[in-house]
């Protein structure tokens, strides 16, 4: 039936008849020249990730790993958010008091929609653009939980935190090669310059970001760990 | 791509345009407040150029080996639970996305934003079979509202402001306050409203693809708004279309092009959000994904040789944001779904120099947009190409009329004169004489007839009294 395929594979190789038929598509040179790994101090590292985060109008916080979960609960009071969803792998100390934290076991869009906002941690995180990476699993949850409500606070390890772009494709490729793992790059809240190019925030996604960094308690572990 | 056929030539179009002066005003702020941030985005990286010649050079696999790699992406996706499709021609393509659509037993869909469907008129066939298409990018849908087209890649709804759009928000959206303010927020929020409750309803999304990974099967959607990842994970079907060219070969790949198209598009160190899905995840968004790999005159380019690094384009719109052109005449005048240098090399490529072989006049071959291309399109050396390509193409296509075309003739027999050294020196001599009447204070401001054209906007320097050779011989002898 894939007579469209066969028609368009055949375009394709009667297109490129200037290619010689023994070259492989190894062979066309890729030069990586660019940086591939960051050359900075860890202190700096962290200290480029809240300046790029801050940069895109995201709340960062550094705080101590004993302090996450009162954190969380200080920015639930000040910002008014009563119920909120978290990943079933959320860790205890990581949750607030005094909120009613809604555990997601499968909860639709109208549910969350209902949600004040969403608790999550990360995979890692990108200085070098003030990035988060989530690759749906563990404290990261499913996509839908940091789509919906209008907060995401997002708990980021200080050893999850990378200089470079290509460090951060590096620490995925497990996850994405053998569990297909939905990959969500998040860099600020959601944002929208499309009115005269005048920035306003908060358009389909979160309106609001806040990012704690958290000491690593003990040894360091790699991104993604 | 039909519509280049039916729509004036880019000379007539822009005339228009440039008559327009709320739409110049826009147009013009918009390119040089998106040019001079990009230009601190990209000078913020060292290793920029290193970056640019990678990401030339991974398109130029991808696509001297793009048969191996449609089909090492095929089997991927497969592998991951989605289903893939290929289309022909925009016709095909529509085809099967109603089909999705209608098998699923829906009749409105949600989309974000795609220059693919653009490019096939997605949206208009859909209609045709009685489902509504709801854009849900905030410019695509002031496009969409305001039946209108869009003006640059990046944001389509540039050519209107804010007075406009709020106009247009209180005509077309039923849940506008009648108190609406003209503040972007204020209208930013009105679309927000509108367009929850629609992510909320629909079942069926569709969606564009930025770049899909041959190794892995991973297809990605880069945006800013959160749209994109609504209709792509809120819905329980997904279906994604994407031109064949747009393929990465490996995940690694996309340390390159993540890098470089933010900073080349909106000139974020990266854009607020990035979706990378790998067929379908169980629990985690729509359980059904299709994929349409789409040719609609992409063989055609891949064909020319010369013309062929135009699919590597990742649709940043750099070279809208710096062209003279562009600048002054807006998108809409170059009657394609891609405007533009990019698009004054791509469309008459994609639907033929019959439909629109007056775009690559449409520059003036000053070489910014070929600077500034994250993948180093050398869109001057294409566009030169392209017109030569279609002064044969008017010859053989035009019979007796077209060899004796005046042009023709005057550039014929100038080519004659200037490859013997005697007619030259001849011709030099017969112009003096010949531009006495036509110098007024050492200039000539008016040339008659059919060469008054080039006197309308210049004054023209005379031929001087005697030629360098005519003086060195004189005080050689």
């Amino acid at each position: 039936m894939s007579t469209a395929r066969d028609e368009i594979l055949r375009r394709i190789r009667g297109a490129l008849s200037d290619v010689p038929a023994g070259e492989s598509a190894g062979e066309v040179r890729v030069a990586r020249e660019y940086r591939r790994r960051g050359c900075s101090d860890r202190a700096d590292v962290l200290e480029l990730l809240s300046e790029r985060l801050v940069d895109y109008h995201a709340d960062v916080r550094r705080v101590p790993a004993a302090a996450v979960g009162a954190s969380v609960g200080e920015a639930c009071r000040r910002l008014g958010l009563l119920r909120v969803a978290v990943p079933e792998a959320l860790p205890a100390h990581w949750r607030p008091d005094g909120v009613e934290l809604i555990e997601d076991r499968g909860l639709t869009a109208r549910e969350l929609d209902a949600l004040d906002g969403a608790i999550t941690g990360c995979a890692a995180a990108i200085a070098q653009t003030g990035t988060l990476v989530l690759d749906g699993e563990g404290t990261c949850g499913r996509r839908i939980l940091t789509l919906v409500p209008d907060h995401h606070i997002c708990v980021v390890r200080a050893s999850q935190v990378v200089e470079l772009v290509p460090e951060a494709i590096a620490a995925l490729a497990t996850a994405v090669t053998e569990r297909r793992a939905p990959v969500t790059l998040i860099s600020g809240p959601s944002a929208t310059s499309d009115i005269e190019l005048s920035r306003v925030e908060g358009v389909h996604g979160p309106r609001h970001l806040l990012v704690l960094i958290v000491a690593d308690s003990g040894g360091a572990q790699g991104p993604g760990a | 791509m039909t519509d280049a056929a039916v729509h004036p030539s880019f000379p007539e179009a822009a005339r228009v345009a440039l008559a327009d002066t709320q739409l110049r005003h826009n147009i013009g702020h918009a390119t040089h407040t998106i040019r001079t941030k990009r230009a601190a985005a990209v000078a913020e990286l060292p290793d920029w150029e290193q970056l640019r010649e990678a990401g030339r050079a991974l398109k130029e696999r991808v696509l001297r080996h793009l048969d191996e790699h449609l089909l090492e992406l095929e089997a991927a996706v497969q592998r991951a639970g989605g289903i893939v499709h290929w289309a022909r021609d925009a016709e095909e393509c529509n085809r099967i996305v109603a089909d999705v659509v209608a098998v699923a037993g829906v009749d409105a869909v949600v989309k974000s934003k795609s220059l693919t469907t653009e490019e096939t008129k997605l949206n208009e066939a859909l209609a045709e079979r009685g489902i509504s298409a709801w854009e849900t990018d905030l410019a695509q849908l002031i496009v969409q509202l305001g039946n209108d087209t869009p003006s640059h890649i990046l944001v389509p709804a540039i050519h209107k402001n804010r007075a406009q759009i709020r106009e247009l928000f209180l005509r077309t959206l039923p849940d506008a306050p009648a108190d609406l303010s003209d503040d972007p927020r204020a209208l930013a929020e009105v679309a927000r409203r509108h367009l929850r409750r629609l992510f909320l309803e629909t079942r069926v999304g569709i969606s564009g693809v930025n770049f899909a990974i041959a190794q892995t099967g991973t297809v990605s959607v880069v945006e800013s708004e959160g749209n994109g990842r609504m209709c792509t994970t809120l819905p329980e079907v997904l279906i994604s279309v994407m031109g064949i060219e747009k393929l990465v070969p490996t995940w690694q790949d996309l340390e390159v092009f993540l890098q470089l198209l933010p900073r080349s598009s909106t000139a974020e160190r990266m854009n607020p959000y990035t979706s990378l899905w790998t067929g379908v995840t169980d629990g985690d968004g729509p359980r059904e994904f299709h994929l349409v790999l789409l040719d609609n005159g992409r063989t055609d380019v891949l064909a020319d040789e010369v013309g062929r690094q135009a699919l590597n384009c990742i649709r940043c719109s750099a070279c809208l944001n710096v062209c003279p052109v562009y600048e002054r005449t807006g998108g809409h005048a170059y009657g394609s779904t891609y405007p533009g240098p990019i698009g004054a090399i791509l469309t008459p490529m994609l639907s033929g120099l019959d439909a629109a072989g007056s775009l690559p006049y449409a520059s003036t071959l000053c070489g910014a947009c070929y600077e500034v291309c994250p993948v180093k399109i050398n869109i001057p050396e294409v566009l030169v190409h392209l017109r030569a390509e279609k002064v044969e193409h008017s010859r053989r296509a035009g019979g007796t009329a077209a060899r004796l075309d005046p042009e023709r003739l005057a550039m014929q027999t100038m080519a004659r004169v200037f490859a013997s050294r005697r007619l030259y020196e001849a011709a030099q001599r017969a112009g003096r004489l010949g531009q006495r009447p036509l110098v007024r204070r050492g200039r000539i401001d008016r040339l008659p007839g059919p060469l008054s054209g080039w006197t309308s906007m210049r004054d023209l320097s005379p031929l001087p009294d005697q030629s360098f050779r005519e003086w060195w011989r004189e005080h050689r002898a």
